[in-house]
């Protein structure tokens, strides 16, 4: 009989045996399949390096291109149709810093808000429950253009009536970006564990004190993400403030609720449409500014996510 | 102690325990709800909204146009008298743009899903994957731009063969150099979501084929992929959508020609561009041009709304397999 000593040296062997004839066995492929494997591999590692390759050149090339134009006067001059080496952003920029921050205004308590009652209250088996749920993640999908003509037929004319003003543009970036956020939300709110929930009822809390105290603490740093990428999305959107108005000529700092404004995203696109090579490099130059602001959010809402990315 | 009703459970042995009751009707605790779903609702109200903004001038659009002349007609001008609304000149403009867009951007986007899901390593992968996202958050004003002051001219223009199609060289807007940027913008849609369908194949799957002595490709291509495909096909389906809805990148690359034709190295006029365009322009409200977006907003509009709920039912019916 074999003592617990000699078991070792045996299953030793085994794996040894094992691994030789594993061995022999993958030798024995044909050398057709170990070169389209090979192939393959490399297939897919090109794919992957275009489309790394595509995001690099578009940074380079803005740089580039826009360095020339590259200065301070970006942020303190107006547009300009016939001087473009003293052309800049400034009406455009806070244009956008206005329209961003009616955009925070609206979307993060309704977004929080419907978020907390789909994931919180709402009954899953009631029909109208689910016509909301499918009613968001339709809306994520519809395309800008198309909440540029709400924007012009609801809120600009029709019911809401506000006219070209800038109000009427961040109103329509707020409910472009709205499924983002509820969506972001649903997802950070249903990552926290009911145990807490538990927890906390069983202590007496009510349900909104349980809410607001454990869920909504617990589920920040999603939220915010959500928040944050929303935010970005809204201040490169240019399509529908196109049709809001925000394409006029303005060269004074736009106000919330009279007169023209426009946008960064959209002064880009009116510079990037004229020939000149100076207007080029203005355009180029402002796609540098955007890129910068929004690369600067994005990180901060990756490390924000991966910081504090529980896992309960 | 707490109330009435409060300790129900609590009562002496005999008796019927009582309901676990608040000690008060909380009316506060109502009130946060409805609030709470009143915001829900507002969701609701954005598609109605949509919905009431687009059918009322459409409406009046086809009042004054047939409804037959505008689906099947292939002339698309408007500022000409009398004006002629043949759609299927716009709307062959944005297949033109989605059709080549999705020629380059499926395989890369497929190729960069499998790379990661398959094949990366754990940090190669955290660290590419972030940079997709990073890509995927570039806004479009920018990507068209890149198409056409980058792609067109040092990309299109020197790598294109020869007359093929009518040649190149010359032409300031193109189908291709939109469609290129759009696959730019896409391939992390498309990268992003089926990677996810990929990952969430259980690992005993790829495990069993490995036994049996598949190769790498082998669980790649025969395993994983047949079993994520509905993922696999609601990313596409997405990426088609927001190909078709794309506006930005059209506007700046392809031009505003409408013209029915697939031809990628043809300047072409899409849909959303034509929206874009016109309302950009001081269009009177009620007049027909001006109606005229309405109606092709209208008509993206159910577009993208088909492709959105397949996609979004190929999703679910991933997740349910699996999770």
């Amino acid at each position: 009989m074999a003592g617990p000593g000699a078991a070792a040296p045996r299953s030793r062997l085994a794996v040894a045996g094992a691994r030789a004839t594993t061995r022999a066995m993958l030798g024995n492929q044909p050398r057709g399949d170990v070169i389209r494997n090979m192939v393959f591999a490399a297939l897919l590692l090109l794919a992957i390096l275009i489309a790394l390759a595509g995001l690099i050149a578009l940074l380079v090339q803005a740089f580039v291109k826009g360095s020339s134009a590259l200065s301070l006067d970006l942020f303190t001059n107006g547009p300009s149709s016939i001087r473009p080496e003293s052309a800049g952003f400034r009406p455009a920029i806070i244009g956008s810093l206005e329209l961003i921050a009616g955009v925070i205004l609206f979307v993060v308590p309704i977004g929080v808000g419907a978020a907390l009652y789909l994931e919180e209250y709402a009954d899953k088996t009631r029909w109208w429950n689910r016509l909301i749920e499918v009613n968001i993640q339709n809306l994520a999908a519809v395309p800008a253009i198309i909440y540029g003509i709400l924007g012009l037929g609801f809120i600009v004319r029709g019911p809401l009536d506000l006219g070209f003003v800038l109000a009427a543009g961040s109103l329509t970036l707020a409910l472009l970006v709205l499924p983002m956020v509820i969506i972001a939300a649903r997802e950070a709110i249903r990552a926290v564990p009911d145990s807490i929930r538990q927890g906390s009822l069983a202590l007496g809390a009510t349900k909104w004190q349980t809410i607001r105290s454990q869920v909504l603490p617990a589920s920040l740093p999603g939220i915010i993400t959500g928040i944050i990428l929303a935010v970005s999305r809204a201040l490169g959107e240019a399509a529908p403030l196109l049709l809001v108005g925000a394409a006029a000529f303005v060269t004074f700092d736009p106000q919330p609720f009279s007169g023209g404004y426009t946008a960064l995203p959209v002064q880009i696109y009116n510079y990037a449409t004229r020939p000149q090579e100076e207007f080029q490099a203005l355009a180029a130059a402002g796609i540098i500014v955007m890129l910068v602001v929004l690369l600067a959010m994005n990180s901060v809402a990756i490390w924000l996510r991966n910081r504090y990315e529980q896992r309960w | 102690m707490f109330g009435r009703g409060g300790n129900g459970g609590l009562e002496p042995a005999g008796g019927i325990p009582g309901r676990l009751q608040a000690p008060s009707r909380r009316y506060g605790e109502k009130a946060i709800q409805g609030v709470l779903a009143l915001c829900g609702v507002l969701s609701v109200v954005t598609t109605t909204a949509i919905v009431v903004s687009l059918v009322g001038p459409t409406i009046g659009f086809f009042e004054v146009v047939p409804i037959g002349d505008f689906l099947f007609g292939t002339d698309w001008t408007p500022q000409f008298e009398p004006p002629s609304f043949g759609v299927l000149a716009i709307v062959a403009g944005t297949l033109n743009v989605t059709l080549w867009a999705m020629l380059f951007a499926i395989p890369i986007g497929l190729g960069s899903a499998i790379y990661l899901s398959e094949y990366a390593r754990p940090r190669v992968r955290k660290t590419l994957k972030p940079v997709l996202e990073i890509l995927a958050g570039i806004p479009t004003v920018a990507i068209g731009f890149f198409a056409v002051s980058f792609i067109l001219p040092e990309i299109i223009q020197p790598l294109w063969p020869g007359d093929l199609f009518g040649g190149a060289v010359g032409k300031p807007f193109m189908a291709l150099a939109a469609g290129l940027g759009i696959a730019l913008m896409v391939v992390p849609i498309i990268a992003s979501i089926s990677e996810d369908a990929m990952s969430a194949v259980p690992r005993g799957l790829r495990e069993g084929a490995y036994a049996m002595g598949a190769t790498r490709m082998d669980v790649s291509t025969k395993v994983v992929f047949p079993a994520a495909l509905s993922g696999i096909v609601a990313s596409i389906v997405l990426a088609i959508s927001r190909a078709v809805g794309e506006t930005m990148i059209v506007v700046l690359a392809a031009g505003s020609t409408p013209n029915f034709t697939l031809n990628p190295v043809e300047a072409i006029q899409a849909m959303t561009s034509y929206i874009a365009v016109t309302a950009t322009g001081d269009i009177p409200t009620g007049s027909i041009s001006y109606k005229s977006v309405f109606a092709v907003g209208a008509l993206l509009f159910l577009m993208t709304l088909v492709m959105n709920v397949i996609s979004i039912r190929l999703v679910r019916r991933y997740r349910e397999v699996y999770e």
